[in-house]
């Protein structure tokens, strides 16, 4: 890897970006903002951010032509790390949206937490780690997460590396070779959540000015 | 493995300054709002609130450039709003790198913001916020920074306003708001009993048994405060250490 490339967040409208190239920047590493799809296959390291509405992302990501090269950086091996709507994002479909269809790298609906729970899951949380991974590498087992969702993924098979619950238990990270995502947001979540980006630059190889 | 309940310091300004009034009026100067935010990113707090309390067009670009301040210090969500009334508005208020924004006055007067605003953004981004103060038997919503009754039910107005896309409430007992007399708990309990998203309580916090009788008689998701955090009077990891010593679930670095 070369010791310098940037990591390409890509661009489509996501309000959290800024707050992920800030939390990235803090760490010294680099970010560049990849919006078409010509940049998009051309990204060394890719992480899609996303707040909102799971059919308006597909449609953005669709009508900018971004769906394509994004399945096929996943899979050539690119890392990418989904961030919250950008978790759910990778999988079949979504209950939010049934008419829209994901990524579809992961097999799988996204679903509705039950409003049982008070909705949206809003706040601090913790984390049930089920297997060890790169991604939470050396992150305490009491690490509080910042969650911001009604919609959760409920099973993601072996790819699940920790679960979190509210109501019901879904997938809070989840990690599969060069895939990677988590429903919190690791640029919210303080040192923790500092920790779990460090983890993934690491993976990726990605140049660190420290 | 439990959702924490959140301690919220909130900085007022008046687009540039932080300030602190009693009972919404008397402001006077409180500090720098980036440095404060600083200080709260490092101590703990789960989150920052910054309001614009003039909210006054003229004024709009410096409050932006406050966001901008004040998230470039923050590693923890940052809710920020003052005079809100459109999308255009609100989104520069996200752009500016809050996480969530605050809807009040404008949308007692048009409440179909909340669904058009929750629309755009998502309802995790849309905090309604609801200045209640005590009229005889209930709590009416006021308006414009407290100067004048919507005429609204309080506790009605919570209801409909989730109905309507808020995906929580900033609740703040004017009665209360600056007088270090603890939380309003009876407004606190009985909106919490009626809506299905978190609430956030806010005006009257002192002491920590205040915080602690909030969350466990207000049943509040989380509690904000501003005083007594800007004058150092309580310390945010000694807040949370109380709390966590009586059983409340807390995040602690």
């Amino acid at each position: 890897m070369t010791m310098g490339a940037k990591i390409s967040l890509i661009e489509y409208g996501a309000g959290n970006l800024p707050s992920v190239e800030r939390a990235l920047a803090r760490q010294g590493v680099e970010t560049e903002r990849a919006g078409t799809p010509e940049a998009v296959a051309a990204a060394r390291v890719l992480i899609l951010p996303g707040v909102g509405h799971f059919g308006q992302l597909m449609r953005t990501l669709g009508s900018r032509g971004l769906l394509e090269p994004i399945r096929e950086a996943i899979g050539g091996g690119v890392p990418l790390l989904g961030i919250c709507l950008g978790l759910q994002a990778l999988f079949t479909s979504s209950a939010e949206a049934p008419e829209d269809r994901g990524l579809d790298v992961l097999a799988g609906t996204v679903a509705s937490l039950p409003v049982t729970a008070k909705l949206p899951h809003m706040g601090w949380n913790q984390l049930r780690h089920v297997r060890s991974s790169a991604l939470l590498e050396g992150i305490p087992a009491n690490a509080y997460f910042y969650f911001a969702h009604s919609y959760a993924a409920l099973d993601a098979g072996d790819s699940a590396i920790a679960i979190c619950e509210h109501g019901v238990p879904f997938v809070a990270a989840l990690e599969r070779q060069n895939l990677f995502a988590v429903q919190f947001h690791p640029e919210k979540s303080g040192d923790a959540g500092a920790r779990v980006l460090a983890n993934f630059v690491a993976y990726a190889g990605v140049g660190n000015r420290g | 493995m439990t959702l924490a309940r959140r301690i919220i310091p909130c900085l007022d300004t008046d687009g540039e300054r932080v300030v602190k009034g009693v009972q919404f009026f008397n402001l006077r100067d409180a500090g720098d709002p980036a440095k404060l935010a600083a200080r709260y990113n490092r101590e703990g707090a789960d989150e920052l609130v910054v309001l614009d309390i003039a909210a006054s067009r003229d004024h709009r670009p410096t409050f932006l450039e406050t966001i901008r301040r004040v998230a470039a210090e923050l590693a923890i969500p940052l809710t920020a709003g003052g005079g809100v009334a459109n999308i255009d508005e609100g989104r520069a208020i996200l752009r500016s790198g809050a996480d969530k924004l605050t809807v009040n006055t404008a949308a007692l007067r048009r409440p179909a913001l909340l669904t058009e605003l929750a629309a755009e953004f998502g309802s995790q981004a849309v905090v309604l916020a609801i200045d209640a103060k005590k009229v005889g038997e209930k709590w009416e919503a006021f308006v414009r920074g407290g100067r004048e009754s919507s005429g609204r039910d309080a506790v009605d107005w919570a209801t409909e306003g989730t109905q309507r896309g808020a995906g929580e409430i900033l609740l703040t007992s004017m009665d209360r708001d600056g007088t270090r007399s603890g939380f309003d708990l009876p407004l606190t309990a009985v909106v919490a009993e009626r809506v299905t998203v978190p609430l956030i309580a806010s005006g009257g916090a002192d002491s920590p048994a205040d915080f602690l009788d909030v969350f466990e008689k207000g049943h509040a998701d989380a509690a904000l405060a501003a005083s007594i955090f800007h004058d150092a009077v309580q310390e945010l990891r000694e807040l949370k250490g109380f709390l966590h010593s009586k059983g409340v679930p807390v995040r602690q670095q």
